[in-house]
């Protein structure tokens, strides 16, 4: 076992168990908790895939504002100091026997798939400069209407956040 | 001017109305006075851009301009084979003509509606609704493909809907609006039908296409009926826009909008939208469709024309004229005379257009002559309460009058010129095939036009006010409501279309608008063009001739009536009080469907309960009886019932082993080991049964048992699919993972 | 063994499932956003798996950060409204809210 496979196997354990955490625990504060280390591991697997740009984006947006944003959302919905920060949960027995199915048939596919293997990314430095040549050239349409989305949704969002005021007619 | 900058400055004609529609919507109320001026505006340049259009189509460019592009391409989809569907915009002459006529009268109703609608609501959402209505008009008018016609057609439903009930606190202004468009769904999935059944023949939607397939013999499903069919079904979407025949009901309702809108729908939008698409693809109808066509033209214009007579409210009279003079549009299309039918449209949209104008400006005067008296009880739209109006009113009264005598017929105004062109079309149709009562009918229609529409104009400004005391707060219109009555009623005089003013047939309308080659078969085509023409020129004094005087027979009498008091309306309604009520009662159409569908859907109920109670379980229990009694007689001795169960064991074992064995095949493959076991296992259960119940139980428990499990079954799975519609997000997630993961069963 | 294609896929589909998961089973809201996070997330990795295994080249690192950017959009307007509802209603219960539902 190589250095790379056992990176990738220790990313691999951190994202998958805190995503469990996330998902089975019963108190949303471990559950935002956790979800610091999914976003960690999985931006430690797009630095194993030679995607050192994600990676860093993945840190300084899902953990530096989404997730500051869920813990926000937390605070200001749940009672923190009562025993109220736990989540109640419903449907859990369909809900496994489906969600088993699902990852059973997905790891399946995957697995049995004769994948063609083209190993692009491999021999790139430095992932940041080809991606902004890209968005400056071929994805110069999806960059600016994403742009353009993202404003409107923070414009939207404290819009519709802030408290209500009597409509003036 | 290029072909290219006159598509693109269609295109922009087309595209500024929805602009104005976007910018109404979420700024209308930010902008200052909610942004009319905005939309008037918007309006008035597209109306500048599509004359330039027209007059660029009829003076320079002699062919049709298409712009056609691939909107979407599903590739080889299976069974259909190639599937593409292009979209595009057609300028010919109908289509350049009929942009104008759409931005004119959209134009100048907005410019009306500033008035009209001042202080209003949901002002700016209104002129934002104005602005849409234009667009999906105008998305009919330019399309070159059945496609984005039907899209334009079911746009146009949905923004008379909204403008119908624009004020939708009142009750019956939101009935109005549900009845329009549901009515309009009726004639629209004939329509549909229609598209499709072309389809599936020419695999296009586009109009020279189909028309140029056609023409080469390629006919819908290789047969001369379903050509005739395609063409009366794709006629039923007309048939509803167009408030023709059985479908009138909804017009009359849609008074209930405010008074401009009215008018847009009458007169250029929603209405019109059928007569062009019959003009469309007139090319394609076959002498049985254009006759079907003719009639109901007529009947329309007969039907509509009587009511008109005996109805008091003064909208009420413009719609039920309106739908007749449509049918008397789609019956000149009908007959053949196809420029005439166009013609009648364009010049009935100017005249029509101004008479709602007209009496929006009268209502609008009542209305507030009635305001400043607080009588909240007076109607103000009862021409029974008004009179007199000439004096305080001079130029809607001056207005008013030239467009009657245009939809009356007198010489020397637009409405002679296509209505005498449509009269002769009629002559000569019946000349040529025989069917005399569409000409009959014709002229019969176009006496009573005159006389109640003069019987309107006595009523509403002739003779005395019936109240002194409201008449002195009657007063003139504002300028912006005036000024467009002006405009109309220049545009209602003959000069505008043609030189001679007893014969179009020298004008440029006329040369611009030339009746399309048929593309149908020989065997099933109408009268050609050459030999109708004759006819028609033929035919072109003695109508004229002829609708003179029953013009003029129908105004004499009018004034008799009304003006000079020599014949009492009054003591002829009571005479013939049965005949004015069926007119007053509009021939009793609504209460008919009423009757027919509400009432038919129920008694149909009614017959399947009484069908599942008294045949369902009659052949079920009468079989059980039946074969009781031919096996045993009627006697009812236990040893017999032991013996019928032993006739049924036999019977049914036989029955039960080979379906046992058919399962097991079914199952297992060649499995016969497994077959027999589950054979022997059946049979057994089967023997143990009959032996325990008997053959009563049989039928109580099996017979009784499969048709009652039909009821529970359904209604087992109505209580379980209640159940899964939970409304909750997370259950709806979990069918479409669900779903998800049946696809990559199927495809795996 | 060598860590090829695969493994990363496999991983998705663990980290796809556990947001199915989550967003089917939590009642409360701001659960179900954690739980599209995942989702997200587990798209993503496939992404730019694929990227570098797949032949895709830059085009599935790029798309990647479109992702991100959207999830990021998704995530504040989806707490805005969690918090509007929150005002509303005092409860984050995603069962809970049904006024509109007749």
């Amino acid at each position: 076992m190589n250095f790379y496979d056992t990176l990738f196997y220790f990313f691999a354990i951190i994202t998958l168990v805190s995503a469990g955490i996330v998902v089975f625990s019963r108190n949303i504060i471990y559950s935002a908790f956790s979800l610091l280390f999914t976003f960690f591991g999985v931006a430690g697997i797009y630095v194993l895939l030679n995607a050192d740009f994600i990676a860093v984006s993945q840190l300084l947006i899902y953990v530096g504002g989404i997730l500051v944003l869920l813990l926000f959302g937390v605070m200001l919905t749940n009672k923190v100091v009562n025993v109220e920060m736990k989540t109640g949960t419903l449907q859990t027995f369909p809900a496994s026997i489906l969600v088993a199915v699902t990852a059973g048939a997905l790891c399946a596919v995957f697995y049995v798939t004769d994948w063609k293997i083209v190993s692009s990314v491999a021999d790139v430095p430095n992932t940041a400069n080809i991606l902004g040549e890209m968005f400056m050239t071929t994805y110069i349409l999806p960059f600016e209407v994403i742009s353009i989305v993202l404003l409107v949704a923070l414009v939207g969002a404290a819009l519709i956040a802030r408290k209500e005021t009597p409509i003036k007619n | 001017m290029s072909q290219d900058l006159l598509i693109r400055t269609a295109i922009a004609v087309l595209i500024l109305p929805l602009l104005s529609f976007l910018a109404l919507i979420f700024f209308g109320k930010r902008l200052s006075r909610g942004g009319d001026w905005l939309g008037t505006s918007i309006l008035f340049v597209c109306l500048a851009l599509s004359a330039v259009v027209m007059v660029q189509k009829l003076t320079v460019i002699e062919q049709a301009i298409v712009l056609s592009f691939r909107w979407i391409d599903f590739g080889a989809v299976p069974v259909l084979g190639s599937l593409q569907v292009y979209l595009g915009i057609t300028i010919d002459n109908l289509s350049a003509i009929m942009l104008v006529v759409v931005c004119l009268v959209s134009s100048l109703v907005h410019l009306f509606s500033i008035g009209y609608m001042k202080g209003d609501i949901r002002y700016s959402r209104y002129f934002a609704y104005l602005g849409v209505f234009t667009f999906s008009m105008l998305v009919i008018v330019l399309t070159n493909n059945f496609f984005t016609m039907y899209v334009g057609w079911e746009l146009v439903g949905l923004s008379s809907y909204l403008l119908i009930g624009h004020w939708y606190e009142k009750k019956s202004a939101a009935d109005a609006s549900k009845k329009a468009f549901v009515v309009n769904r009726v004639g629209d999935i004939g329509m549909f039908t229609g598209i499709m059944i072309l389809y599936a023949t020419f695999r296009t939607f586009g109009f020279a296409e189909i028309f140029g397939s056609m023409a080469a013999g390629q006919i819908p499903l290789g047969s001369e009926a379903w050509l005739t069919a395609a063409g009366i079904l794709i006629f039923c979407g007309a048939i509803g826009k167009s408030a023709q025949f059985p479908l009138h009901v909804w017009l009359p309702d849609a008074m209930e909008g405010p008074t401009p809108v009215s008018a847009l729908i009458h007169a250029a939008t929603m209405v019109a939208a059928g007569v062009y698409l019959v003009a469309r693809t007139f090319p394609m109808m076959t002498a049985d469709a254009l006759v079907v066509i003719a009639y109901i033209g007529a009947i329309t214009a007969f039907i509509s024309a009587t009511i008109a007579i005996a109805q008091n409210d003064i909208k009420k009279v413009l719609a039920y004229s309106t739908i007749s003079q449509l049918g008397y549009m789609i019956m000149g299309l009908g007959v053949g005379a196809y420029t005439a039918g166009f013609f009648h449209l364009v010049t009935h949209a100017m005249f029509k257009a101004g008479l709602f104008l007209g009496s929006g400006s009268v209502i609008h005067a009542m209305h507030h002559a009635l305001h400043h008296q607080h009588d909240h009880t007076t109607d103000p739209q009862d021409i029974r309460n008004m009179g007199g109006l000439r004096g305080k009113m001079p130029i809607t009264f001056l207005a008013f009058l030239v467009y009657t005598l245009a939809i009356s017929g007198v010489p020397f105004t637009s409405g002679f010129l296509s209505k005498d062109s449509i009269l002769a079309g009629t002559l000569a149709f019946g000349d040529l095939t025989g069917h005399w009562l569409i000409p009959i009918v014709g002229f019969f229609v176009a006496g009573l036009t005159a006389f109640y529409m003069f019987r309107l104009v006595i009523l509403t400004f002739f003779g005395e006010h019936v109240e002194h005391h409201r008449y002195e707060h009657i007063h003139e219109s504002p300028k912006v409501m005036t000024i467009p009555l002006i405009v109309f009623a220049i545009l209602s005089f003959f000069i505008f279309y043609s030189f001679n003013p007893i014969d179009a047939s020298e004008g440029w309308f006329t040369h611009a608008i030339e009746r399309p080659v048929s593309v149908v078969p020989a065997s099933v085509q109408a009268a050609t063009n050459e030999v109708f023409e004759a006819a028609h020129h033929h035919a072109h004094m003695p109508a004229m001739v002829l609708s003179l005087l029953v013009a003029g027979t129908g105004i004499l009498l009018a004034f008799a009536t009304y003006q000079w008091k020599k014949i009492s309306a009054d003591a002829w309604a009571a005479r013939f009080s049965g005949v004015y009520n069926f007119l007053l009662n509009k021939w009793y159409f609504d209460e008919l469907y009423d009757a027919v569908v509400i009432g038919g859907t129920l008694a149909f109920t009614r017959f399947l309960r009484w069908f599942d109670n008294t045949i369902v379980d009659g052949i079920v229990n009468g079989t059980a009886s039946w074969t009781k009694a031919v096996v045993f007689g009627y006697s009812d001795h236990a040893k017999e019932k032991r013996l019928s169960a032993a006739a049924f064991l036999f019977v049914g074992t036989i029955v039960s082993l080979l379906v046992a064995y058919w399962i097991g095949q079914w199952f297992w493959g060649r499995g016969e080991v497994t077959s027999a076991i589950v054979m022997a296992l059946v049979s057994f259960a089967l023997t143990l049964y009959f032996f325990w119940s008997g053959a009563g139980g049989f039928d109580r428990n099996v017979v009784d048992g499969l048709v009652n499990g039909v009821g529970y079954f359904s209604s087992f799975f109505g209580i379980l699919f209640q159940k899964l519609q939970t409304g909750r997000v997370q259950t709806y997630i979990a069918f479409v993972i669900f779903g998800v993961m049946v696809l990559f069963y199927m495809f795996r | 063994m060598n860590i090829t294609l695969t493994h990363f896929l496999i991983i998705s589909a663990i980290l796809f499932s556990l947001g199915i998961y989550g967003v089917i089973t939590r009642r409360n809201a701001i659960m179900v956003l954690m739980g599209i996070e995942l989702i997200l997330n587990a798209a993503n990795i496939n992404f730019v798996a694929f990227a570098r295994y797949g032949g895709m080249h830059m085009d599935g690192q790029a798309i990647a950060v479109f992702v991100i950017v959207l999830a990021a959009a998704e995530a504040a307007i989806a707490l805005a409204i969690v918090l509007n509802i929150y005002q509303r209603f005092n409860t984050v219960n995603v069962d809970e809210v049904s006024s509109l539902k007749e």
